[in-house]
């Protein structure tokens, strides 16, 4: 593959007009930090942003953001710390998962959706997203949204680009809009419980008014002993009033303790990236998004005389599953599972073959295949911009 | 009046008759308007300037229904036009004489609540208020709440991906709807999304939402229901210029402090409210905010005393927190009932565009200026946090020159958001209204690829055809 490392809109159109001309294709990405996962691609050229960089506005007092696709996520986080702000969706690291280098950067950051643990709380990414900039597969330089946070003007193609995984067009710019960053923060942690027992009380604690920021459970095998974890972020004198107010609504679960804000911020860190699927590398990892209450029925169906290994987010709407690689075989077990439960399944960490052949984004509806394929095609006819990367023929 | 209406299809205008016979085979009884008297209540919506005799009204009560409506129509080239509760302010459920009007009133049922997950699944045309009703026992609502929460549909909130005085803190429509059922206009039936919190594959429902009802017609929604806070309270800052009430608005944001509704009201717009909500709103400001907040006594107390020290930093002229579940109700409701309360002083067109909240003394000022070139008066409400304005332009409908001139200077004020950096648009949609304005903001080349994404659904352009796209230089399918 031949690599191209465009400095401005002129080199992207010239590059698809090449592709289009000889009827190649180009694999787009930022820095490939998540290169790794997805449907592999046979594609002539590499297409890498990572020299279109920089933050082209930032108004603190707007709440707004606006960088080139090219410009490293923690570039953009250290500005908006140094200003008491941050991405609302706290976008998880797919490094330690996927054992790769580099910068991961807010085209690749947009273009998969990624979303932490404050989903729950603050959308996801494509939520904050109010605005892109992009070359579709015709070489056209297209703006959707803006910098403005409410906009219904035409059809929000902007937020479609999110998790398009580079489909539909190359991400130049993208603008999101802001949170203040949290004042403090701690977590209100329980033992003990098991998936179900985990999931209740995580929907208890979501499903009242005292504004849980993140929802997670760590069982046995995470470490010796199951964790349920609860962030509260916000000022000082509010967290202490409602670490006490969920004390008393969970009474029944058991007792609590709190975590501090130095080891709370260090754990979900560590949740939010899953770094406990790390190693060993050779096991299969699942991300699997499903309504919450469903999520206990799914891992019993999942682990019937089966070796996994779980962890829960979103208070249970998220799933992580790493299982043997020599089981991937069971993957028609996974997914069947998962359509029983009205969730879907992304094979995160898999061999190339596996990637392959499984196909790693949940199968699609006939008739949502076909819609689809439309929508590949009405942007990138010639299918030019990571073909095949999420279904084939898309 | 200014808004050009595509000329009708002869031929399918001939056909009429034959139609209503093929629809009636579709329907109950009841679910087909076609007498003149029935069919005016649906020639216009909340833009009444405009209006337009529809074809025939079906009122379906099911998704197949609709589906069996769909493919009859797909197959007769007949077009569709879907209609909620029609309070559209931007025109966006007028019809035309050669298409019929696909109303979703019928198709109100709430069909499940699951308050694990925080989810509920409705019917299309349930009303934006009985979805927060129906789970306020529980101490839930749903929470993007649009003026015309009473009256308008969720299947009007997603075609237009409504907003509300609250969505600083939650978001607008978009932001909310985890999954819907929806009829292709060949009548397939699809789902998209689901009560997960997220999809596999292309977002479509980001498509969806704001679609104006030409990409398919919703039936039924899968929406994400919130605990509301364990209290909530609003007060109100007087201010002596809305320079200093904007200032004080970007000050509260940049302390790291979210309320949960900011709205903004000049002088004549309080005037306006206190007169028609008696709200208690001052009389003797030029500005006026109303700031909410959320949580338990002790946190709205440490929050507004924090926003109070700012707001005295920009010279706040009187502060006053409601002290009661009244008065909370009406500081609201002289809000909320701004457009009506204007409705009895005037007749008005409500502008929806959004600016950087930076810009904000700079439009006021222009603003005022555009007014006052065409002799008119303009009363200003809108959502301060978010830059989203709703300047009223007040005029005489039964004045042809007069009604010109508002839309005239609608559409210059309108330009200016676009020129500071905004859009045409926050939360009303685009419909007839903003149609002919889209190329303020957008080149052919983003036209276009919204017009081929429109087309991979609506190949023949048969839905809801006259919004959104200016009427030349359309792309088909």
């Amino acid at each position: 593959m031949t690599a191209l490392t465009p400095t401005c809109d002129e080199d992207i159109i010239e590059a698809i007009r090449l592709a289009r001309s000889e009827r190649s294709s180009i694999a787009v990405e930022g820095q490939g930090t998540k290169r790794l996962m997805g449907r592999p691609m046979q594609a002539k050229r590499v297409l890498s942003m990572q020299a279109m960089t920089g933050i082209t506005l930032y108004e603190p007092a707007e709440l707004v953001l606006s960088a080139k696709s090219g410009t490293p996520v923690a570039e953009v986080e250290a500005t908006l710390a140094a200003r008491g702000q941050m991405l609302p969706f706290e976008p998880m690291d797919y490094r330690p998962l996927l054992g790769s280098s580099g910068e991961p950067t807010m085209g690749g950051l947009t273009a998969t959706n990624l979303s932490g643990p404050r989903r729950i709380m603050a959308g996801a990414c494509r939520d904050s997203l109010i605005g892109t900039r992009f070359v579709n597969g015709q070489g056209e330089v297209i703006k959707s949204g803006g910098r403005v946070m409410k906009n219904v003007t035409g059809l929000d193609l902007a937020r479609t680009m999110a998790g398009s995984w580079g489909t539909l067009g190359v991400l130049t710019e993208v603008t999101y809009k802001l949170l203040p960053r949290p004042e403090t923060t701690l977590s209100v942690v329980f033992h003990g419980l098991n998936d179900q027992q985990a999931v209740a009380l995580m929907a208890a604690a979501i499903g009242s008014p005292f504004e849980v920021s993140g929802a997670a459970h760590l069982p046995v095998g995470i470490d010796r002993i199951a964790m349920t974890l609860l962030r509260l972020e916000g000022f000082a004198e509010s967290l202490a009033y409602r670490a006490e107010r969920l004390r008393v609504l969970l009474a029944p679960f058991g007792r609590c303790d709190i975590i501090d804000q130095t080891a709370s911020t260090s754990l979900w860190a560590q949740i939010r990236d899953v770094r406990w699927f790390a190693e060993p590398r050779n096991e299969a990892v699942w991300r699997i998004s499903v309504p919450p209450s469903k999520a206990p029925a799914l891992l019993v169906q999942i682990a019937a005389g089966r070796r996994i290994r779980h962890l829960l987010d979103w208070g249970g709407g998220l799933v992580w599953i790493a299982t043997a690689s020599s089981e991937l075989a069971g993957s028609e077990v996974i997914r069947q599972a998962v359509r029983h439960a009205k969730g879907h399944a992304l094979l995160v960490r898999a061999s190339e073959g596996a990637r392959g052949t499984d196909g790693t984004f949940e199968p699609l509806a006939p008739a949502v295949l076909k819609l689809s394929t439309g929508l590949k095609k009405s942007f990138d006819p010639d299918h030019v911009l990571n073909p095949g990367r999420m279904y084939s023929g898309v | 009046m200014g808004i050009a209406f595509p000329v009708p299809d002869q031929a399918i205008v001939a056909r009429r008759d034959d139609i209503i016979a093929g629809l009636a085979r579709l329907l109950p009884a009841d679910g087909l308007v076609t007498s003149d008297d029935e069919r005016r209540a649906f020639e216009t919506d909340a833009l009444t300037a405009y209006r337009k005799m529809p074809l025939a009204v079906a009122l379906p009560t099911t998704t197949e229904q609709v589906a069996a409506i769909m493919a009859y129509c797909h197959t007769n080239g007949v077009k569709v036009v879907a209609r909620g509760a029609g309070t559209s302010l931007a025109g966006g459920a007028i019809g035309q004489e050669d298409a019929i009007i696909l109303g979703l009133s019928k198709m109100s049922k709430v069909l499940d609540v699951n308050f694990a997950d925080r989810t509920m699944q409705v019917q299309a045309g349930i009303t934006n208020l009985a979805i927060s009703d129906h789970v306020m026992p529980e101490r839930f609502f749903y929470a993007p709440d649009p003026s015309s929460q009473l009256a308008c549909t969720i299947g009007g909130n997603i075609g237009m991906n409504s907003g509300g005085a609250h969505c600083l803190k939650y978001g607008v429509t978009t932001n909310n709807i985890l999954g819907v059922r929806m009829v292709l206009v060949d009548g397939t039936i699809v789902e998209i999304g689901g009560e997960a919190m997220d999809a596999a594959g292309y977002d479509f429902l980001a498509l969806i939402v704001g679609s104006e009802g030409q990409l398919g017609i919703v039936t039924e929604a899968t929406v994400r229901i919130l605990r509301l806070a364990e209290g909530a309270r609003p007060v109100l800052f007087g201010f002596a210029t809305s320079e200093e009430a904007g200032a004080c608005v970007a000050a509260i944001i940049g302390a790291g402090i979210i309320p949960v509704a900011m709205e903004f009201m000049d002088k004549l717009a309080i005037e306006i409210c206190e007169a028609y909500a008696k709200a208690g709103y001052p009389l003797d400001v030029e500005a006026l905010l109303i700031i909410e907040v959320e949580g338990s006594d002790a946190e709205m107390d440490a929050t507004l005393a924090r926003i109070v020290e700012i707001a005295k930093q920009h010279g706040v002229a009187t502060v006053r927190e409601s002290k009661s579940a009244m008065e909370t109700a009406a500081i609201w409701k002289g809000r909320k009932s701004a457009f009506g309360a204007t409705g009895r002083i005037a007749d008005y067109i409500c502008m929806d565009g959004t600016i950087p909240t930076g810009q904000l003394p700079l439009v006021l000022r222009r603003m005022d200026e555009i007014t006052k070139h065409y002799g008119l008066r303009v009363a200003n409400v809108f959502h301060a946090g978010d830059g989203n304005l709703h300047p009223l332009i007040l005029y005489n409908v039964n004045d042809p020159e007069e009604a010109r001139k508002a839309e005239e200077a609608g559409n210059d004020i309108l330009k200016l958001c676009v020129e500071v950096g905004g859009c045409l648009t926050g939360e009303h949609g685009v419909g007839i209204e903003k149609r002919d304005l889209m190329r303020f903001q957008f080149n052919e080349a983003d036209l276009g690829q919204q017009m081929r994404v429109r087309s991979v659904f609506d190949r023949k352009w048969l839905l809801n055809p006259a919004k959104v796209f200016p009427l030349d230089g359309r792309i088909a399918g």
